[in-house]
């Protein structure tokens, strides 16, 4: 797929999300909107997953750490196949599947997250896994960067330094903000590359919510012996232009209002990509 | 065999020979190879070892990432730091995610002895039973102790096993019935219905113990060995309940929660007879 065509997907998929999250008056609205390139990128070019492959352990992986971001998850796995889109419907509703953070009970969710702080260890694990047996996949996390502040993302980073997991690559959604406000006055996290190599990590910094940046810094060989950091810088609530840059739009629910004007702005980047 | 041995060392025994027929076998340390004595079993599969160093969370972890992957971690730390610092790691990464991972408490109970408050776990069982999807054992020696690895080293269920520092005499001749399946407890000594004594793991042998004694003094007792803490034998216990008058529990842990908690939650639904039920606490 190329670029424009991966755009037009992210910009798809922020709709789908807008709406369901309209529609069932729940989500985490502002992470969503921050990480959709970043999983667009994932799940339609880089990693060696399909709905069909999914069970296969030679496939790739992904671990979504920042569970809360589930609502743009869940779109994109819809959208690639791994169930029907109908589904999403019942969406946060009693005993439906399709619950306010990933569960294995979906397909194409491999690992329960939600508590922050998990996912880096877990990918870790399986990246070790993936040495000791020769096989050959890759194991992607996704971590927020308001995340950083639990220790046990640095247990985890120590680890996969240590053991020299080049198997594993780790993205931050850089996107400055968490629920109370601004990173650097929330808990500062900041000088995350530096935090990362001392840690034994390669990173790199990219602008998160460009494609071609992602794809290429995420396709990227790695063979150094060391596991891969992504600091992809994004915008959190990207796409909509009120709910860009704001701490409340975290988990804010759009009201009709916001909705409509919501729906008329991605539908102008939608139709903009589709004439290019 | 010796009529004693330390529980640990019977463990690493056993896994090390399931660690020789199945290569996904590891044993995961947290700077805790020598208090779990796990020389023996590295000197033979070091390449089946892996060391997370001192972080006890990221031990869970990444366990759940290597059992999702066809790995069979059995993660070794002392009980307190295990089913108390990770326990969010054991429910989510364990329990919830359904990861295949076996939790070895190590030093359970006052074990530590001097070591003081924070290496003492007291209140393990209460807190690994609350756990949804965690298999609960508490080993009684050597024997139970084996056939329970064989049983853990092929099974696909998450378990937490609490075990303790010091040897614990035989009360089996040998791992037939020793331990049976998971909810299955057993009738260790059969004197009579006037008293029946519920424990398991390091206090089995004092119940034992004190039934000999009671005999003495013309009091019948049953010993009952509780090894499996979850699930548990409510059948057994019902049984118990409907031929005795008196049942006492005995354990090494807070009388929140642990065994006799268990015991007297799996009667509290009976409303036809009346039960006394006396709870001992073992501090050593
Ligand atoms: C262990 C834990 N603590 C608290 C929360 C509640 N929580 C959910 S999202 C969030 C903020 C996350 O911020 P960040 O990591 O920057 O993610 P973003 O949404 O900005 O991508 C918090 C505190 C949680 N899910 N898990
Ligand atoms: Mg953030």
């Amino acid at each position: 797929m190329d670029t424009k065509m991966l755009e037009l997907k992210a910009a798809q998929m922020r709709l789908a999300t807008w709406n369901m999250i309209y529609k069932a008056g729940t989500g985490h609205t502002g992470s969503d909107l921050s990480c959709a390139d970043i999983l667009v990128a994932l799940y339609y070019t880089v990693m060696n997953q399909t709905p069909q492959t999914f069970e296969d352990q030679n496939c790739d992986h992904y671990i979504q750490s920042k569970g809360h971001a589930v609502e743009i998850l869940y779109n994109v796995l819809a959208d690639r196949g791994y169930f029907p889109k109908t589904d999403l419907e019942s969406y946060s509703q009693f005993n439906s599947p399709y619950i306010g953070h990933p569960t294995n009970h979906v397909h194409g969710i491999e690992q329960n997250t939600g508590s922050l702080g998990h996912g880096l260890g877990l990918a870790s694990g399986i990246a070790l896994a993936g040495k000791l047996d020769h096989r050959g996949y890759h194991v992607y996390t996704l971590m927020g960067d308001g995340e950083q502040a639990e220790g046990s993302v640095w247990e985890a980073a120590m680890f996969a330094g240590n053991y020299h997991l080049d198997n594993l690559t780790a993205i931050i959604d850089h996107n400055k903000l968490q629920i109370s406000g601004p990173i650097t006055q929330v808990m500062n996290s900041e000088s995350l590359t530096a935090k990362y190599e001392a840690f034994g990590f390669n990173v790199i910094e990219v602008n998160g919510n460009d494609i071609s940046e992602l794809v290429n810094s995420l396709k990227k060989q790695n063979h150094t012996g060391k596991p891969l950091l992504i600091l992809a810088n994004t915008i959190k609530g990207r796409g909509i232009s009120f709910a860009e840059n704001k701490a409340e739009w975290h988990h804010k629910v759009p009201s009709d209002e916001q909705y409509q004007q919501g729906v008329k702005e991605l539908k102008t980047i939608i139709g903009g990509l589709k004439n290019e | 065999m010796s009529e004693q041995a330390k529980i640990g060392d019977v463990i690493v025994a056993e896994l090390s020979k399931a660690a020789d027929k199945d290569r996904n076998i590891l044993a995961v340390t947290s700077d805790s190879r020598g208090s779990a004595s796990l020389a023996p079993y590295i000197k033979k599969h070091e390449e089946q070892l892996v060391e997370i160093g001192i972080a006890e969370q990221n031990s869970v972890t990444v366990s759940g990432g290597l059992a999702h992957s066809g790995k069979r971690p059995f993660v070794f730390a002392p009980a307190a730091f295990l089913t108390m610092r990770s326990i969010e790691q054991v429910k989510v990464d364990v329990s919830y995610s359904n990861n295949n991972v076996k939790l070895i408490g190590i030093s359970g109970g006052n074990s530590y002895k001097d070591l003081g408050a924070t290496h003492h776990s007291l209140q393990d069982l209460a807190i690994t039973r609350a756990i949804p999807n965690l298999e609960v054992y508490t080993p009684a020696d050597q024997y139970q102790a084996a056939k329970l690895i064989q049983y853990l080293a092929i099974s696909n269920e998450p378990a937490y096993v609490r075990i303790g520092k010091v040897a614990l005499p035989n009360i089996y001749s040998d791992t037939k019935n020793a331990f049976i399946k998971p909810g299955k407890a057993n009738i260790v000594v059969e004197n009579g219905t006037d008293v029946a004594l519920v424990s398991s793991g390091e206090t089995l042998h004092i119940a034992i113990e004190t039934a000999s004694l009671l005999k003495m003094q013309g009091i019948n007792a049953t010993v009952v060995d509780l090894v499996s803490i979850k699930p548990l034998d409510i059948e057994l216990l019902n049984q118990l309940a409907d031929k005795t008058n008196l049942i006492v529990t005995l354990e090494e842990h807070s009388l929140y929660g642990g065994l006799g908690s268990a015991v007297a939650e799996a009667l509290s639904p009976r409303g036809d007879i009346k039960l006394e039920l006396l709870v001992f606490l073992m501090n050593q």
